[in-house]
């Protein structure tokens, strides 16, 4: 785990200790977050996971001041900013729709921050000609906004905000409006642009796949709540509940009694008898029933044998890989994932029976 | 140092307060020299007439209520029904009515006809209908004047076609007064009618043709429902102000053929009975508002099945 | 005989219909304007062209005085409502509802729900007596009585223009160290002044073609352009009158073109 390791010993950057966020009043309140406390550090690429309306906008809505806590407060490097109205807040945000002034040039929309600021003339166009540069648009630098394409907008919002040089850069789905070959070049440009300038990164978005790519840090949210906080390595092998297990990526989910724990490691068993070793998400339960999650990529079908067994019901091509959906015999569905060899298919019928073997250090013990 | 939900209720007390602050010179403003003023006619139609015209302050009667629909007798108090004002009601609403029919009947195949031009023409068709719009009332009724004349183009016209031998008197007849408000108002009925049958969707006019609708059909059973939203707007933009009409009966229609405004101006003026002319003013507005209600009425209907 | 193939858009006499109405649409503001160049002195006879009632109307001091009276009460009412409608447009939309807020819609678009006599009549009630009570009896009261009926036109493009505008551009702004009024004067006024260019001519073309308030709220002498007019039809009509309106009809349609070549940018 060496993000984690390296990250505590760095300075606090924000901080949200027990944010409420309602909406509305009485019975047609909306609780959009509920006691949300999180730590991000100096320098961290931080990522807001989670489906729309889990409450990751809104947090970082109040981050830049656009709106206030119900309950909570927010810190920055130590200091609570809840007094602060957005202007007097050293965090610029890039918006999802961009929200570039129409009205203005490339240029001048990226010299509005340090305009504001009040910065010399001489100042703002070295600056602005700087930022331009990082992330490529010198040559557009006089061109209006309605002349750009939906990718040069994107890189002149991340401009404008880097522009005043601010201690944090929070990032609202930045990337969502972008076709799918456009988004996995800024993807690397943003890593890029992190590395180079130093800013702490918030970055809000509901793909996983770009989460896990792109953070330093995840965390993972639902209904207004965080759910798990972690490395993408952490969240994606190690998920504490089964929100977190389902939303990333694809996943078994397995019924067990826990029969004892040595070490962090549980010993399970499963329905079908077999005893496999499970490891414990924080928290999680030490005795009894139980849920154990098993990645389709960490098992395999085979003809004989396997801890668990049941009858192959589709059998779905991908080009890389195929998976292998096999009918346990205690009912539940469970999927494998196998790659493709050149030469032969997979080996299974639908119809056919098949055996599952778990990789050791497969599974994980969830939460509840 | 303020909680959280201190801070937060606080703001926005100061946004409520600053939003109100904003408005408040336009709302002074309105309050002064529009809504203030309808208060005070309403006092003033409880009042007594004065003898030179306005009011005796402060002496309360509801004659001006009584007079607006019945008289006294002068010799022996019997009360009647003031036919005068009768026929006067009668006219704004069978008048304003035709109207409202008569600029439908145009407008309806004219806004169609907008509506189905190619994109870039349609916006010359719809200019070409804002500019009446935009002239002044009184310059489009003394044209009309101009035209409907016993000199003007259309009985020289008649006369030239040898349909008539003496002009025909127009002018001065309910007839003028109507061919004025269709003239005047037609651009009221063809904007908010074309605006909804721009939004109508051609392709429900074709799976109608393609289920064995004629083009009547078509038009009775998709066309029209479709755009009754703007047949509604239309109708009530025409009829309010015809019911209100004030200059096109005026220069029109001549002394004798008033309607309900030019009997409220009657009183300010040569009539001297201010409290008849509040009473009335009052009618006239409840009756508009009689006709609103109407239309939120059929418009929150339409927008249920249509929206 | 070629067959004509089915047109799906076309319901059969309409176009004619259509053309009729241009044809009434038209018509009589034609012959208003052919009979301004008549050299006759009567509107009846036609005595070949000329352009003296134009110069008869210009050197007509009467003319003038109403001219230059109507001009100076539309400027001063026009700007006054725009100033007081786009203050009032900002307070009214883009936030989550806060009371009150639907009392200030309909109480702004009052003067558009009632019929313009009534106003008038009311005007004269109050007017007359607030004459009397402080002395004064200039074009203020005018003034007043046009910004009053000028403020629900020129808010309605204000506000539309206002909710058509991104709210995130604000906000953009404020993230980028604006104060709230610098947000204003940088990014909020600048991206309205469409809307409120369109508001101050529809406020001020209204404020011009006011008859009926005016003729009522007018004090003796205080005679604008369209009050003038309704005066002079009722007496012997000369083809001046058709000179002024026609005049006046070529500042409309100077003011209503600007309009839509301002309205056909935007989009």
């Amino acid at each position: 785990m060496p993000e984690s390791a390296g990250a505590s010993e760095k300075r606090v950057a924000i901080e949200a200790r027990g944010i409420v966020k309602t909406f509305g009043q009485g019975a047609n309140a909306l609780r959009a977050l509920d006691n949300v406390s999180i730590v991000i550090r100096e320098n961290e690429f931080f990522t807001l996971l989670g489906p729309s309306g889990c409450g990751k906008t809104t947090l970082l809505r109040l981050i830049a001041g656009f709106e206030y806590p119900t309950e909570g407060a927010i810190l920055l490097y130590g200091e609570d900013i809840a007094g602060l109205p957005p202007f007097k807040r050293p965090v610029n945000t890039v918006f999802q729709s961009y929200a570039l002034f129409p009205h203005l040039t490339v240029a001048e929309n990226v010299a509005f921050g340090l305009q504001m600021l009040g910065r010399s003339k001489a100042e703002i166009d070295a600056r602005v000609s700087e930022v331009l540069a990082l992330v490529r648009m010198q040559e557009l630098a006089a061109r209006r906004t309605d002349q750009i394409s939906g990718g040069q907008a994107q890189r002149v919002a991340l401009a404008r905000a880097l522009a005043p040089s601010p201690k944090v850069l929070l990032l609202d789905e930045p990337l969502s409006a972008l076709d799918y070959k456009l988004r996995k070049e800024m993807q690397i440009e943003l890593k890029r642009m992190q590395a180079e300038t130093g800013i702490t990164f918030v970055f809000v978005t509901h793909d996983q796949e770009e989460a896990l790519t792109m953070s330093d840090r995840i965390a993972v949210m639902s209904k207004g709540r965080v759910l798990q906080i972690g490395s993408p390595w952490d969240i994606y092998d190690k998920p504490a509940d089964r929100f977190v297990a389902d939303f990333i990526g694809e996943t078994n989910f397995l019924s067990a009694i826990v029969l004892g724990v040595a070490d962090g490691v549980a010993k399970v068993r499963l329905t079908s008898g077999a005893e496999i070793s499970a490891t414990l998400a924080e928290g999680g339960v030490a005795e009894g029933e139980a849920t154990v999650v098993v990645r389709p990529e960490h098992a395999r079908a085979v003809k004989d044998g396997g801890q668990i067994a049941g009858v192959v019901e589709n059998v779905v091509y991908f080009g890389t890989d195929t998976h292998i959906h096999v009918r346990l015999d205690d009912g539940e569905m469970f999927i494998v994932r196998q790659q493709n060899s050149r030469t032969q298919s997979c080996g299974f019928e639908v119809g056919d029976r098949a055996g599952v073997e778990i990789d050791a250090d497969a599974a994980q013990v969830l939460k509840d | 140092m303020a909680s959280a939900a201190e801070i937060a209720s606080q703001a926005r007390r100061t946004e409520v307060r600053d939003r109100w602050l904003l408005s408040a010179p336009a709302l002074l403003i309105i309050f002064v020299a529009a809504i203030g003023p309808l208060f005070v006619m309403l006092a003033y139609s409880f009042m007594v007439k004065g003898d030179y015209g306005d009011v005796k302050f402060g002496q309360y009667s509801l004659d001006g209520w009584f007079s607006v629909f019945l008289q006294r007798d002068i010799f022996d108090d019997t009360l009647t029904f003031a036919d005068a004002h009768l026929s006067i009601f009668w006219r704004s609403i069978k008048l304003s009515f035709l109207t409202t029919v008569s600029t439908l009947l145009l407008g309806f195949p004219t806004a169609y006809f907008i509506a189905t031009r190619p994109r870039h023409t349609r916006e010359i068709w719809v200019f070409l209908v804002t500019i009446p719009f935009w002239t002044n009332l009184l310059i489009r009724t003394f044209a009309m004047q101009q035209v409907i004349r016993n000199e003007g183009i259309v009985n020289s016209l008649l006369r030239w076609v040898g349909v008539i031998d003496e002009p025909l008197q127009i002018m001065h007849t309910d007839w003028a007064i109507l061919f004025g408000m269709v003239y005047v108002y037609l651009p009221l009925m063809v904007l908010p009618l074309y605006a909804s049958m721009e939004k109508l969707d051609f392709r429900l006019v074709e799976a109608g043709y393609d289920l064995y609708a004629g083009r009547l059909q078509v038009l009775r059973r998709i066309i029209i429902p479709l755009v009754s939203p703007g047949i509604i707007a239309g109708s009530i933009l025409v009829f309010i102000p015809s019911l209100g009409a004030y200059v096109i009966p005026r220069v029109l229609g001549g002394g004798k053929n008033m309607m309900l405004g030019n009997l409220i101006e009657l009183q300010f003026g040569a009539g001297r009975n201010w409290p008849l002319g509040a009473a009335l003013s009052i009618t006239l507005m409840v009756l508009v508002m009689v006709a609103l209600l109407f239309y939120v009425r059929n418009a929150s209907r339409s927008g249920a099945t249509h929206g | 005989m070629a067959r004509r193939h089915f047109e799906i858009r076309t319901q059969p006499g309409f176009g004619l219909v259509a053309l009729f109405t241009f044809a009434i649409l038209y018509l009589p503001i034609a012959v208003l304007v052919v009979y301004a160049f008549n050299a006759s002195e009567s509107v009846t006879v036609w005595g070949g062209f000329s352009v003296k009632w134009f110069a008869e109307a210009w050197n007509n001091s009467a003319v003038q005085d109403a001219a230059w009276r109507s001009l100076v009460i539309a400027v001063f009412a026009a700007v006054i409502a725009t100033f007081a409608a786009t203050m009032a447009a900002i307070a009214t939309t883009r936030t989550a509802p806060y009371p009150g807020q639907g009392f200030q819609y309909a109480f702004i678009n009052q003067p558009l729900m009632v019929p313009e006599i009534v106003t008038a009549v009311a005007l004269l009630i109050v007017f007359s007596r607030l004459k009397v009570w402080t002395g004064y009896s200039g074009l203020g009261w005018l003034i007043l009585a046009h910004t009053a009926f000028c403020i629900p036109f020129a808010y309605l493009p204000i506000r539309a223009r206002l909710e058509g505008m991104d709210l995130t551009l604000e906000r953009a702004a404020a993230d980028l160290y604006a104060t709230p009024w610098q947000a204003f004067r940088r990014v909020t006024l600048p991206l309205l002044r469409p809307g409120i260019i369109a508001g101050f001519m529809l406020a001020f073309v209204i404020s011009l073609d006011d008859v009926v308030i005016t003729e009522f709220v007018k004090s003796g002498g205080q005679d604008t352009l369209p009050t003038y007019m309704l005066g002079q039809i009722r007496r012997t009509v000369t083809p001046e009158v058709n000179a002024i309106a026609t005049a006046f009809l070529a500042l409309s349609i100077i003011l209503v073109t600007g309009f839509f070549l301002i309205n056909r940018r935007k989009t």
